[in-house]
């Protein structure tokens, strides 16, 4: 899905009256421009080599973060990843596609 | 008042809480969700009634909690649905983090609620400690005064809630036990009238317009959150217009006119008492008795507690010598009631202004009776003639 983006409302300084009421964002895919990864401790490491693309970190993620391409996994969002862990986790030990490592 | 002859309304025999059930089966309401708690349990109960006898097309939804039947409301107010919840005391005070919420979305949830003290120690009988303890959630408070009010607010409670002006939750008070379980007659409009009154619902957004996807309740941090409280704030001024509006036109056409502020006998009153929900009913008998007996004295009562009507009540006690505020609660605070405070706030910056007494009277459902409120008329009148101000905060029928 391609979304466009009024990037200039989401940053800008608006005033009260410039607001949609009730405080709604009435536009998706705002969290495209809004970086919420930056403090993760840990970070999963994704193989492409070992994945199998059975998708059960792509299920279990909370926050969305295992990219799709041409039907196969293809990585994680390090943008909006919080390094919580549950990819690894849930990642079929003998796949193990999937580790945790010190994000920095 | 102009009385209207063209609508036949019906005269019956009803509590309180069937009053405003009643209310609540003329509006057929999207959605209700809602937790039992005496003394408003007979509300939604009744309501219930009617959805069973498919007298109502509601979505009746019984939920686990209050908080639960107030976040029940702001989901189905948030997709666009009018949703209606009732309850009292504890269970107001279950609801408390999700009011404000309510507020801020901008969501027009109306909710019947009878005052009924707050624990501890546990008490089921009435005074006014946990509405005011929700008193700055951004919810429009009307008090009523006996039953017919009780309808008739709640009624008017959407049309001011759900206005454009105003989109803002609304609470209806009765006095638990002293309204909501005793017996009056009233006068109901015809069902088609009620509902021509109360018209149809357009949400201004809805969670489940899939063509126009939107976030509601996202975080908002030190750049937005000042800027998104702002109208909320001016919501609830503007309302102040709009149910003076609201209860004009409820006059008109019913007979029964509304404001912000009732003024009885204060046209040349030189000293009155201020006090919301039914105590205004026994001061207008005492007014009388007294005003029989040659004393100018006179009541304003406080339909409106939020938004406070501070320009209305600094016009209406501005000329008065002597007012003695009736709090049914105490703030807490050392300095009274929620009321008292409010009001000598409203006075402080008029030119003239009288003496403020405070009075908190009826916690737990103590009755306050004609002789209290004499006494409370007699002291005014020599605090009037010159005589000592004494205690500025007192309380009213306790034995100290």
């Amino acid at each position: 899905m391609t979304t466009t983006l009024n990037e200039e409302k989401y940053t800008a300084n608006l005033s009260a009256s410039e607001l949609p009421e009730g405080g709604i964002w009435t536009e998706a895919g705002s969290s495209l421009m809004r970086k919420t990864g930056d403090w993760k401790v840990e970070q999963p490491v994704w193989d492409k080599t070992k994945c199998i693309s059975c998708f059960t970190c792509w299920a279990y993620c909370p926050d969305s973060c295992l990219k799709v391409e041409n039907g196969r996994v293809a990585g994680v969002d390090y943008d909006h990843c919080k390094g919580c862990g549950i990819c690894a986790n849930v990642c079929p030990p003998k796949v193990s596609a999937l580790t945790m490592e010190k994000a920095r | 008042m102009t009385v209207s002859t063209e609508i036949k309304q019906l005269v019956v025999a009803k509590t309180g809480n069937e009053a405003m059930a009643e209310a609540m089966r003329q509006i057929n309401p999207d959605v209700v969700a809602a937790y039992p708690i005496t003394p408003a349990t007979e509300i939604a109960q009744i309501f219930s009634s009617f959805v069973s006898d498919g007298l109502v097309n509601t979505e009746m939804v019984t939920v686990e909690s209050e908080h639960s039947a107030m976040s029940a409301c702001v989901g189905s107010a948030a997709a666009g649905a009018r949703a209606m919840t009732a309850t009292a005391a504890q269970g107001l005070m279950l609801m408390a983090e999700i009011l404000p919420i309510a507020a801020a979305l901008r969501l027009p949830i109306v909710m019947p609620e009878v005052n009924r003290t707050i624990s501890g120690p546990i008490n089921i009988h009435c005074d006014h400690s946990d509405t005011m303890f929700c008193r700055d959630s951004g919810w429009i408070q009307i008090f009523s005064e006996n039953t017919q009010e009780a309808y008739d607010n709640v009624l008017q409670a959407i049309r001011i809630a759900e206005h454009a002006r105003v989109r803002l939750p609304a609470l209806v008070t009765t006095d638990g036990f002293i309204i909501s379980h005793a017996m009056e007659t009233i006068k109901i409009l015809p069902d088609e009238e009620a509902s021509a009154f109360v018209g149809a619902y357009r949400a201004n957004y809805s969670v489940l317009d899939n063509a126009n996807p939107i976030t509601v309740g996202s975080i908002d941090l030190q750049n937005y959150y000042f800027e998104h409280r702002l109208p909320m704030i001016n919501a609830l001024n503007e309302a102040k217009a709009v149910i003076k509006q609201v209860g004009r036109e409820f006059g008109e056409k019913y007979g029964r006119a509304y404001d912000l502020l009732e003024k009885y006998k204060l046209e040349d009153a030189e000293v009155a008492i201020v006090c919301l929900g039914s105590t205004a009913g026994t001061t207008k008998d005492v007014v009388d008795t007294l005003r029989a007996r040659g004393q100018k004295i006179g009541l304003l009562k406080i339909r409106v507690f939020r938004p406070f009507p501070v320009e209305d009540i600094a016009a209406a006690l501005g000329g008065l010598k002597a007012v003695a505020v009736l709090d049914r609660s105490d703030a807490l605070s050392g300095y009274g009631g929620p009321v008292f405070t409010e009001v000598c706030s409203a006075l402080f910056n008029s030119a003239a202004r009288p003496k403020v007494i405070n009075y908190v009277y009826g916690l737990g459902g103590r009755d306050i009776d004609l002789h209290m409120l004499e006494a409370v008329f007699m002291r005014l009148l020599k605090i009037k003639d010159g005589g000592d101000l004494g205690q500025i905060v007192d309380y009213l029928g306790v034995r100290k």
